[in-house]
């Protein structure tokens, strides 16, 4: 191994791959049988954190960043002037086995700039997955990218030697994508997705009968929108998402605030901050709809296409819906303890177990740990003490921002500064 | 009533054996290495024994399942101070209930051994996030760590499975024993390790080991992005006392 030349190579690649967000590694009960290398059967390990606080997981690089495509938004595209570099299949397969045994990572999250064309491009891809299964035997964890345009074939071949696959749609709305990427066509992206969500409902199905039926993308599928590029809504963004869920049985749909990498003017300009905010919210939205029994349409809908950015979206609806609560702890169902805020599923099933040996009152739900300083205003227990009266939402809002602190805390103290003077103008 | 025990975990549950017999409620359960002698307590000492431990051991499990055996057996290797007390009225609590207590969090014992089991779970979970193997000359993938509680036991079998054809150890430096993979099975080892064991020295590693701690280290940089520095996450998520033994962290 040339390793200068595999550093060199490494710093680029791994510079271009990191906007994508995925690290995920869970899901895929590949078990190692037969004293081969790794095993994916068990949850997702996160090795190390960078300092922007992501999670390391699996070593995300691309197989080359040249690519004929020009998208606005991309790094690596075309007319982008960056230095270039592509790995050798065998290359990525040593550094993958070696970091693998070293327990660095979980596994290989491979993508790659589109060269020649989108076949010869996952054709690539294919070759470094089969011969990481085939040759060293390796059951860690690996991550292909669906390349937009592949051939069917070439599509089921990844999901054999891949635990999960992922295109990135990237732009929300099919107007924000003619303008920032007018090569791309949205049909492009969804083929290879809809040929992934087939083979894997047939494969499931066949297996039912016939018991070596091989995996196929046990993983599933994801994907990822880029926020703040384009001035889509959080409802255009959500509405997308639960039409991925749905449609595709995505395993998950992540979100990437833009970050400035280029000075065209269609836009944001370098220098304008990362809107992290607005993704920690359009997350914890999806939280909700994929785990928490909230519909899309009571989060977002005509007369709130936004998330509120100074609470969270379940309190966000909490406080529009009033009249459901307070919610009697030691005799709500599952569902319903669910939707008090503050209270995560964790909370809510420790109060389940708790809940059976007696009347749970405040003092038991401190110990147990239930966040109360925003759940109390939405619940009662076996206690005469009850914090909301006659409280109205706005009270209980300022209340409860009162009382707690937030690292956005200036970042929407700015927003809201910034809408009173607009206001204030339109009042002149 | 003391109890003193050999510290390990069949001497704990013997212990506990003992204490009904004697009838003693509110008995105190110590380590024998711990104990500072007593002027006013009578003091037991206690014989270990697999039979007893077995006992106490299948009479939880008949009231509160597996998950009963694992909470207690998690929370022992806490070595946290007075923990052999906690659990003890956790079996009390057990024993004299009809049903399974391993929920009832209300109850302070309960309360106590579920957080001290989600310490020690956590701790495991970072070891098998943690642990850096570096490649020695005679071709064993080598970790050191220094764990806040003793859980390389609960390591073993997810190193087994994942690494099951290459040689490895995972060496607690803290309490001086380490678990070894030999391809078949994975044993309890004790090792005289020098000072400089945290170096990658070339006397006991290869020399290919350095560059690919190297590489790990360029990737770990090439991987972040600046313009969302967060270093209070960061250091949430890999706490300052882990740094030594990551090569990422210290090259």
């Amino acid at each position: 191994m040339n390793f200068d030349r595999i550093k060199e190579k490494l710093n680029i690649l791994a510079d271009a791959a990191k906007y994508d967000v995925s690290c995920s590694s869970s899901g895929s009960k590949r078990q190692n049988k037969g004293k081969g290398l790794g095993d994916s059967s068990g949850m997702g390990i996160c090795h190390s954190y960078t300092e922007d606080g992501r999670c390391v997981s699996l070593l995300k690089i691309l197989l080359t960043n040249h690519c004929i495509f020009d998208c606005a938004y991309c790094v690596t595209r075309k007319s982008n002037d960056i230095q270039r570099a592509a790995f050798k299949v065998q290359e990525v397969v040593d550094l993958t086995i070696n970091f693998y045994r070293r327990n660095y990572i979980e596994g290989l999250f491979l993508s790659s700039g589109i060269f020649k064309s989108p076949d010869t491009t996952m054709e690539r891809l294919v070759q470094v997955a089969k011969k990481l299964r085939l040759e060293e035997n390796f059951n860690g964890y690996i991550h292909l990218k669906s390349i937009p345009g592949a051939s069917d074939e070439l599509m089921h071949e990844a999901g054999l030697y891949a635990d999960r696959l992922s295109v990135n749609i990237e732009i929300p709305t099919r107007e924000g994508l003619k303008l920032l990427a007018p090569d791309k066509d949205r049909k492009d992206f969804l083929q290879p997705m809809k040929k992934v969500k087939d083979e894997i409902i047939r494969h499931k199905s066949e297996k039912k009968i016939i018991k070596s039926t091989p995996k196929f993308a046990p993983a599933g599928q994801s994907t990822q929108m880029i926020v703040g590029a384009t001035n889509e809504t959080d409802a255009q963004v959500m509405y997308t998402a639960a039409y991925f869920y749905k449609k595709y049985q995505m395993k998950r749909v992540y979100y990437s605030g833009y970050i400035p990498v280029s000075y065209d003017p269609r836009l944001p300009s370098i220098g304008t901050d990362v809107p992290l905010l607005r993704e920690n919210r359009l997350y914890q939205a999806d939280w909700l709809m994929r785990f928490y029994g909230f519909s899309i349409e009571e989060l977002l809908n005509k007369e709130h296409p936004n998330l509120d950015s100074d609470v969270d979206p379940k309190l966000g609806w909490a406080l529009r819906n009033l009249h459901l609560f307070p919610v009697d702890v030691n005799k709500a169902d599952k569902q319903m303890l669910a939707r008090i805020p503050g209270l995560g599923m964790k909370s809510v099933y420790k109060i389940l177990g708790a809940r059976k040996y007696r009347n749970l009152n405040w003092e038991h739900l401190k110990k147990i740990g239930v966040a109360l300083n925003r759940a109390k205003y939405f619940m009662v227990c076996n206690s005469k003490e009850w914090e909301k009266k006659d409280l109205s939402a706005m009270n209980i809002k300022s209340l409860i921002l009162q009382n707690s602190s937030s690292k956005f805390r200036n970042t929407y103290n700015n927003q809201l500064n910034l809408f009173d003077k607009q206001d204030a103008l339109i009042q002149y | 009533m003391i109890f003193i025990y050999d510290a390990s975990f069949e001497g704990f549950l013997s212990a506990v054996f003992m204490a009904y017999e004697y009838k003693c409620k509110q008995p105190k359960i110590v380590k024998k290495e711990k104990f500072m002698g007593d002027f006013f307590e009578e003091v037991e000492e206690v014989i270990t024994s697999e039979e007893k431990a077995t006992r106490v051991w299948k009479k939880v499990k008949a009231k509160c399942g597996s998950r009963g055996n694992q909470q207690i057996y998690w929370a022992f290797l806490s070595e946290l101070d007075e923990i052999e007390n906690t659990l003890f009225q956790y079996i009390q609590h057990a024993l004299a209930s009809t049903k399974d207590i391993t929920k009832d969090y209300a109850h302070p014992a309960v309360l106590k051994v579920a957080q001290t089991v989600k310490q020690v779970g956590r701790e495991k979970h970072r070891m098998d996030a943690f642990v850096r193997f570096r490649k020695t000359k005679d071709a064993i993938y080598f970790a050191t760590v220094e764990p806040d509680f003793n859980v390389l036991p609960l390591n073993a079998k997810h190193f087994k499975n994942r690494y099951a054809d290459q040689k490895w150890c995972i060496y607690d430096l803290k309490r001086n024993y380490g678990i070894f993979y030999d391809l078949e099975n994975v044993e309890i080892i004790q090792l005289d390790l020098p000072a400089s064991i945290l170096e990658t020295s070339t006397d006991f590693f290869t020399t290919e080991e350095i560059q690919f701690q190297h590489l790990w280290k360029n990737y770990f940089d090439s991987t972040n992005i600046k313009s969302r520095k967060n270093t209070k996450l960061h250091q949430q998520h890999v706490p300052k006392r882990y740094w030594k033994y990551l090569s990422e962290k210290y090259l």
